[in-house]
């Protein structure tokens, strides 16, 4: 975590400390490829709320007579085997990817801020019992969690959007509830109580003040993140089905013809890893901006 | 003189002990923990199935589909212990998994125990193969990163984020693209025999490289401002014996107390790698059971993947220990989590 971890990202201006705009100083802030990951998911906030303003056609309309049409100019993406465009398909996936995304993490961190904050807050048998609940969870690594989840409620998207966000709230509990622990002692706290205000405001207005702004970059770490698992539960055939226009399904549905139209496959991935990797540029930049504060 | 000497003999006897008891408590706490651990997967996993609605024998017989006659349902409640007591099954769902005994699978019919063991040797060889990789592509790219300056540090970087967003079931996908489709080099699908291996592990292993080789870069660097680098190079000891003996060691100590971590990471990744290269393995059983709801098989995989993500925790927190004196040296009980 030293200061070198972001040498390559090239800072625009050196040294800005001493400007007076609170506005410019956070413009020169801004790395190159910040600019670029924002970009990149400014497109695809685009193509997730207005796909008719970036293409056309129709997600799901067949043309038999031209499948599998190499990349052209009429096909930037080229078509899949029922002659879909895929660039089409590729934008109408991003409102699936970016909701999974979103709704996921949404409620990795609801859960998580319950079991951190009755960690961090509780007497110390919550503690402990939070604690114990966390180890079991965390036996079970990776996907398995999210795999189990789906076993009992079933295939789906919303059953994997929610084991998604179920199989990373303990990690993000875990931070909650040390960042917690952390501040609790601090004078701020102990002033708050002094003043007689009650558990409940303490929380609101000390407590969670604080624990916010780390959540937000944890947040948009965690989308991104989301988003490669749940394409990966519709590569594996356990979130949405083909034909919908979804990456990771797209993506297992194009597998059938590697060896004829790589397009198939290249494309809805390289769509994952932008939407992932831009999340997860974005979510470095906060970090690295609330450890300078 | 000679009292002098047994009696600092006699001293350095009982820090010994002391130290070895401070070992044994540590491990004796680990263990009890692990046990703890598993007891409670196995309660959490039983009462949740229960939450699966629909009657588990229809399951057993192919589904709310199959059309089971009142008759074959009770004879399969009854072969599968669910017309007893809820306790009463729950008592003997743990004395089973005691003693490793995981039922009979719905679908194949075979005990579940033999499913497992088909296709762990498969998988671990896959995963233990693949953190090796990682492990020697993160410490060369550690070192390079360290000493390339700023074209090392950027490749370093990149992939760090290319291991956070690369799935690997496009990696995989991309590297059959490339080294099968174009190149006709290595095998799309995993067959025996090292070729098939190539890929799979490469999928695996590249992506975890990057997270520990960016891990590990880090503490090289700050492992080189340390003191003891200092007193090194002041010994004379050369460049590269300063960075292979002292850099290096400390800064595995951060990527070792992951490995474990990464191994888990590993074993749910081999569900996809599986799934990609058409390999047989735990992880693809795994997929299958989920997908036919085939819950023996399903339980009996999770606990195992349990157990032995266990075992590998407290085994690189023993390492963890071993390499690092400072750990050694705190109380044996607040180490552990």
């Amino acid at each position: 975590m030293s200061g070198s971890a972001g040498a390559p990202l090239l800072p625009l201006a050196a040294s800005t400390a001493h400007q007076p705009s609170g506005a410019r100083r956070a413009l020169a802030h801004l790395h190159v490829a910040e600019v670029i990951a924002g970009l990149i998911l400014l497109f695809l906030l685009v193509a997730a709320l207005a796909p008719q303003l970036l293409t056309a056609t129709d997600p799901l309309a067949i043309a038999p007579a031209s499948a599998f049409t190499p990349p052209s100019p009429g096909h930037p993406f080229g078509t899949d085997e029922s002659g879909r465009d895929i660039f089409t398909r590729v934008v109408y996936g991003a409102r699936s990817s970016l909701l999974i995304g979103v709704a996921a993490t949404g409620i990795g961190l609801v859960l998580a801020l319950v079991l951190g904050s009755l960690a961090g807050l509780g007497p110390r048998a919550v503690d402990f019992g939070v604690n114990r609940l966390l180890e079991v969870l965390f036996a079970f690594p990776g996907l398995l969690l999210a795999l189990l989840f789906i076993t009992i409620f079933g295939v789906g998207v919303t059953t994997s959007t929610i084991a998604v966000g179920l199989a990373t709230a303990p990690g993000y509990a875990r931070i909650i509830r040390s960042q917690i622990r952390s501040i609790r002692g601090s004078g701020f706290i102990e002033a708050a109580v002094v003043l007689g205000r009650s558990p409940g405001q303490i929380f609101r207005r000390s407590i969670l003040p604080n624990v916010a702004a780390g959540l937000f970059a944890l947040a948009t770490l965690g989308v991104g993140q989301a988003i490669v698992w749940a394409s990966a539960l519709s590569f594996l055939g356990l979130g949405a089905v083909p034909p919908a226009a979804e990456w990771g399904a797209m993506l297992s549905a194009g597998r059938t013809y590697i060896s004829v139209a790589w397009w198939l496959t290249f494309f809805p991935g390289l769509f994952v890893v932008l939407a992932a990797a831009s999340a997860t540029v974005l979510g470095r930049g906060l970090q690295r901006r609330n450890r300078e504060r | 003189m000679t009292s002098l000497a047994s009696a600092a003999a006699a001293e350095q006897g009982v820090r010994r002990r002391r130290s070895a008891g401070r070992a044994a408590r540590w491990i004796v706490t680990r263990v009890a923990g692990a046990v703890f651990v598993l007891w409670a997967v196995a309660t959490l996993i039983f009462f949740g199935i229960r939450l699966i609605p629909g009657d588990p024998a229809e399951a057993i017989l192919g589904g709310p589909g199959s059309r089971a006659t009142p008759e074959a349902l009770a004879q399969a409640r009854a072969e599968f212990g669910l017309d007893q007591p809820l306790l009463t099954q729950y008592l003997h769902e743990l004395g089973r998994l005691a003693t490793g005994d995981f039922g009979t699978s719905y679908s194949l019919k075979v005990p579940v125990a033999h499913v497992i063991l088909d296709g762990l040797g498969s998988t671990l060889l896959l995963t233990v193969l693949s953190l090796a990789v990682a492990w020697l592509l993160a410490i060369g790219l550690a070192l390079w990163a360290t000493r390339g300056g700023r074209i090392a540090a950027t490749v370093s970087t990149v992939l760090e984020i290319v291991a956070a967003a690369v799935p690997n079931f496009w990696l995989g996908t991309i590297l059959i693209l490339v080294f099968s489709v174009g190149f006709g080099w290595l095998p799309a699908i995993s067959t025996p025999g090292i070729p098939g291996l190539v890929l799979p592990v490469l999928t695996l292993a590249i992506p975890l490289a990057g997270f520990l080789g960016q891990l590990m870069r880090e503490s090289v660097l700050n492992a080189l401002d340390a003191p003891f680098t200092v007193s090194a190079r002041a010994r004379g000891e050369s460049e590269t014996g300063v960075r292979l003996i002292h850099a290096l060691r400390h800064a595995a100590l951060p990527a070792i107390s992951l490995s474990g971590w990464a191994f888990g990471s590993l074993i749910s990744g081999a569900v996809v790698v599986e799934t990609v290269f058409a390999r047989p393995g735990l992880g693809r059983t795994l997929l299958n059971a989920v997908l036919i709801r085939d819950i023996p098989v399903v339980i009996g995989v999770v606990m195992v993947v349990a157990l032995v993500y266990i075992v590998v925790t407290i085994a690189t927190d023993l390492a963890d220990r071993l390499a690092d004196p400072r750990l050694r040296a705190q109380s044996s009980s607040g180490g552990g989590s």
